[in-house]
């Protein structure tokens, strides 16, 4: 498996406008196109309810679908100075939710110091957790009653319940680990009925083909984790997917883009289309830029309003919300089947 | 190079009603109901569909029902299991009409 980044490789799929070339050269139907059929282009924002956080490309994992490429050999992570103006933007944005992701966010120094400041303004916080950091090192062990003691609700990606799939996806030795992190989590009641402590699963497939329904999904993770390994959890959210970054240089080299390409577009849904989380969110890169989702974050795409406005350091909501959504080919990715978003399924 | 099997004719299976518009529609009308949701799961439909797709040897069913078997969460050991299957009963077809060559061999031979 491959240990270092598309960056690091210094591969031509590294970079955002090589990948937006790629993806706008081909003969599909335009996403744009898709929308002005429902009436819905420009593509215009919702009421903001979550505030996502890129706090680092940095990851102790090399995961080859990863759409952050992210990896140890990635040292972009947010600094205490943005940290503290993300908060700023965050008290006056009217978001209810503020969902931490990388990378792995918990590799950042000041990972623990954001966490607890955010825990203080009374909104939902989520991590979105790997599992094998918290076995990673000793100075981790302690994440799940770190995670407990400020109200987090975590999210973690695990391929399947089975190693084969989830180790060809993430690395070999991952299951393994992600399961002795999970039990840690149940330990301190995180997944366990009552105790309030939301532990959510994704899964995303790990090849070229969309996922299945997110209720069966679920029922089956539930009964098969339970039965072999104890453990316990709130949701399964079933992930898509997009055509960008590694997952992007994974379609190509295997020759699936194509037939990936036609089967998302295929299989485009109104309803899901309507219902996408970039209508209702903002991510803000590792450097304080403002993008409309962390897939147009890879992508260089920043939010389409005056350029002075696209930093968080001079955060405007009433900017933020009359913005049109940035879109490209990836979007299908999001408006696929079921629909996909960092909560799963849409429709 | 031409050959009998084209991967691209199974996106044109709906063309079939081209020639036959009305046996068609019944055709894909109850297709779809088959595959819905109902004593049995999607799931084990898919897996079904596969083990059948072998024993037919259709090439266009064995592409769809793999990747629809993948798309509902099937792992590699279940699909095998479920081609063996297939294997097992048109093995057994065949081995069962050697009765039929046992009374008959019985049935001519002093």
């Amino acid at each position: 498996m491959e240990t270092k980044s598309l960056l690091a490789q210094k591969h031509e799929l590294a970079s955002a406008k090589s990948q937006i070339d790629f993806l706008e050269n081909s003969d599909f139907i335009k996403f744009s196109d898709k929308l002005r059929q429902q009436n819905l282009f420009p593509f215009t924002t919702k009421a903001l309810e979550i505030f996502q956080i890129n706090v680092g490309k940095m990851c102790n994992q090399v995961c080859k679908h990863c759409h952050v490429d992210a990896g140890p050999d990635r040292k972009e992570i947010m600094t205490k100075e943005t940290m503290e103006i993300c908060l700023d933007a965050i008290r006056i944005s009217g978001a209810n939710t503020v969902d931490l992701t990388g990378g792995a966010p918990e590799m950042n120094p000041e990972f623990r110091w954001f966490v607890e400041e955010l825990s203080k303004l009374n909104k939902k916080t989520i991590v979105r957790c790997n599992l094998t950091i918290i076995v990673a090192n000793k100075k981790f062990n302690d994440l799940p009653a770190f995670f407990k003691k400020n109200n987090v609700e975590v999210v973690s990606s695990l391929p399947y319940f089975t190693a084969s799939k989830t180790d060809s996806q993430r690395g070999d030795g991952v299951f393994e680990k992600s399961i002795a992190a999970l039990k840690l989590l149940n330990e301190v009641g995180y997944g366990v009925h009552g105790t309030g402590l939301i532990l959510n699963l994704v899964y995303n497939p790990a090849g070229a083909f969309l996922p299945t329904d997110q209720n069966a999904l679920e029922k089956e993770f539930k009964t098969k984790l339970k039965s072999s390994h104890k453990i316990e959890f709130n949701n399964l959210f079933a992930i898509t997917n997009l055509p960008i970054s590694r997952f992007l240089e994974y379609l190509v080299r295997s020759g699936n883009y194509y037939s990936y390409m036609e089967k998302l577009v295929n299989a485009y849904n109104p309803i899901a289309a309507e219902n996408v989380m970039c209508r209702n969110t903002i991510s803000i890169g590792w450097d304080g830029f403002i993008y409309d989702c962390d897939f147009n974050q890879m992508l260089d795409m920043k939010i389409d309003v005056d350029s002075c406005k696209q930093h968080i350091s001079n955060f405007s909501i009433v900017e933020t919300s009359k913005r049109n959504i940035r879109i490209n080919q990836h979007c299908f990715g999001c408006s696929a089947g079921a629909g996909s978003s960092c909560g799963g399924s849409v429709s | 190079m031409k050959t009998y099997y084209n991967p691209d004719d199974l996106k044109k299976f709906g063309n079939i009603s081209d020639f036959e518009p009305s046996l068609a529609k019944k055709f894909f009308d109850y297709y779809g109901e088959v595959f819905k949701e109902g004593a049995l799961t999607a799931r084990e439909k898919s897996l079904i569909a596969l083990a059948v797709s072998h024993a037919v040897q259709c090439p266009y069913c064995i592409d769809a029902y793999t990747q629809d078997s993948i798309e509902k969460g099937c792992d590699e050991q279940q699909m095998m299991e479920a081609v063996h299957v297939a294997a097992a009963i048109k093995g057994g077809a065949v081995l069962v009409h050697s009765v039929q060559m046992m009374n008959k061999y019985k049935e001519i031979s002093m």
